[in-house]
């Protein structure tokens, strides 16, 4: 499959400027690339950056050094220097990213904050809700929920609207960050069916996985990010 | 696919010069249609003068403020005439102010606050006017019956919401809130807050928005700009530079925040 997302010779190092102006170096020298039907774990132990690099493939963290390539819109675009205007339209269109924080204004419906993405997008209303609906059946959200805001909700109920909202729009890239974390043995069966059915149309993933058995059930390949600590090489 | 769209706002090198003091300084950026910029920064980092340099309250010292028109495509907002710039004001743009009291006329109806600016762009047709005014009233979630009933009757929330119909009227494709949802309590501005949210995205609004509250700005703005001093030390995508600030000032300010 061709490739979707192509990092070289990525760093980061963190300054902390109201701690001494102490810096943390994170890793260095990072090659990594995803094609798509592809699913790949990052993997690492706590700490070693996982998190970090995936917040930075999405643009959400500064890389310090080296290039993150997208392949958006038929080209390749680096989003280390794009201006925010791609990167939103990358993310719009592009990149989907299931974090673990349900970030929402209160009092916006379960159903529009799922659908949202889709809408976006310039689908129809009526067909962005209906897949909602579709997803959050799926993901066992009691319907008489549909209509409350998610923070109300419990972690886990919380988490799959997250997912559900990550699921709709058919991106390209995925980046998923622990998505079965917080979930029973049922609902985590639905994940690994929709991260299936997303590598089968062709979607290129990249995902942090709390378990061996989602790993193993799901991933194609891993990557570990360990390798390019900084000094870890000297 | 991409569309680039032409800016609709270019601000270059504004500065705002009080005396000695310095108000904002060296401020430049661009704005498209239906994006949201917001700025932050501590009381008295220039957040105000900037967005008032910007909307033509304030003449600044330096640095030009360019509109793309409607009618005469892009021109200085400074060099334009009286008529002009008025006429730019009551129709293409909008200023929603933190304290509703300075944008409403506290002794006329609701519905009179709403079809004032209505007959400012040349609106005459009574019904016409009224219904306009009642149709905003509902999106802005106020009861019709409320139509005939003055501001004052009204909680701070209901106020800001008639302030923010009063503006959104004449259509606006530029709006300038300076803290909005600043006096409300936490459930109100909840409320506020997905309006606006609702109202930016049908409208396809471009909205430049003072806050001190990050929460605020990380909802509603696509990029953010932080000030210190009258100047911009940090600007660019909103998650990216709260979740990853560079500079000293931007660290210290997300991380004083309260986490619950």
């Amino acid at each position: 499959m061709s490739e979707m997302l192509h990092a070289q010779n990525v760093a980061k190092s963190f300054t902390l400027h109201t701690q001494g102006s102490v810096t943390i170096p994170v890793f260095q020298g990072v090659d990594f690339t995803l094609s798509g039907g592809e699913c790949i774990a990052l993997t690492g132990e706590s700490g070693s950056g996982k998190s970090t690099f995936m917040r930075m493939l999405y643009a959400n963290y500064t890389c310090s050094d080296g290039s993150i390539k997208v392949f958006h819109d038929g080209d390749w675009l680096d989003i280390t220097t794009a201006s925010p205007h791609s990167i939103l339209e990358v993310r719009k269109r592009t990149m989907g990213y299931v974090s673990q924080f349900l970030r929402v204004i209160p009092r916006v419906p379960t159903l529009e904050i799922v659908a949202e993405p889709l809408v976006a997008l310039g689908t129809v209303r009526e067909t962005a809700m209906d897949k909602a609906r579709d997803l959050l059946t799926r993901l066992r959200i009691p319907e008489r929920l549909w209509q409350l805001s998610p923070l109300t909700f419990s972690g886990g109920e919380q988490q799959r609207v997250n997912i559900a909202r990550g699921f709709i729009a058919d991106y390209p890239i995925m980046l998923l960050d622990e998505p079965t974390a917080s979930l029973d043995a049922q609902n985590r069966a639905t994940v690994l069916a929709l991260i299936e059915e997303a590598k089968g149309r062709g979607a290129a993933i990249a995902g942090i996985f709390h378990d061996h058995e989602t790993r193993d059930a799901v991933c194609t390949g891993s990557f570990d990010v360990t390798s390019f600590k900084v000094g870890a090489n000297d | 696919m991409t569309q680039i769209s032409n800016p609709l706002l270019r601000v270059d090198n504004l500065t705002m010069m009080y005396g000695d003091r310095v108000g904002c300084k060296d401020v430049s950026f661009e704005l498209r249609p239906g994006e949201v910029l917001g700025i932050v920064g501590e009381s008295g980092s220039g957040k105000s003068t900037l967005l008032r340099s910007i909307s033509a309250q304030q003449e600044p010292t330096k640095g030009t403020v360019q509109y793309n028109t409607r009618i005469d495509g892009v021109c200085d907002v400074y060099q334009m005439s009286e008529a002009q710039r008025r006429l730019l004001m009551r129709t293409d743009w909008a200023f929603v102010h933190q304290n509703p009291r300075d944008g409403l006329r506290m002794n006329v109806s609701a519905g009179a606050n709403i079809g004032e600016r209505l007959m400012a762009i040349g609106d005459r047709h009574y019904g016409n006017i009224r219904s306009n005014a009642d149709a905003w009233l509902g999106k802005v979630e106020i009861a019709s019956e409320r139509l005939d009933d003055l501001p004052s009757t009204f909680s701070g929330g209901m106020q800001q919401r008639l302030q923010i119909a009063r503006n959104l009227v004449t259509s606006p494709r530029l709006v300038f809130m300076d803290e909005p949802t600043g006096g409300l309590d936490v459930s109100v501005q909840a409320r506020l807050l997905d309006l606006l949210r609702g109202l930016v995205h049908d409208l396809n609004l471009a909205v430049i928005i003072v806050t001190h509250d990050l929460a605020v700005a990380r909802l509603l703005s696509h990029r953010l700009m932080v000030m210190q001093q009258g100047k911009v030390i940090e600007h660019g995508l909103t998650d990216q530079v709260l979740d990853d600030p560079q500079h000293p000032y931007t660290q210290l300010l997300v991380s004083s925040i309260l986490q619950n």
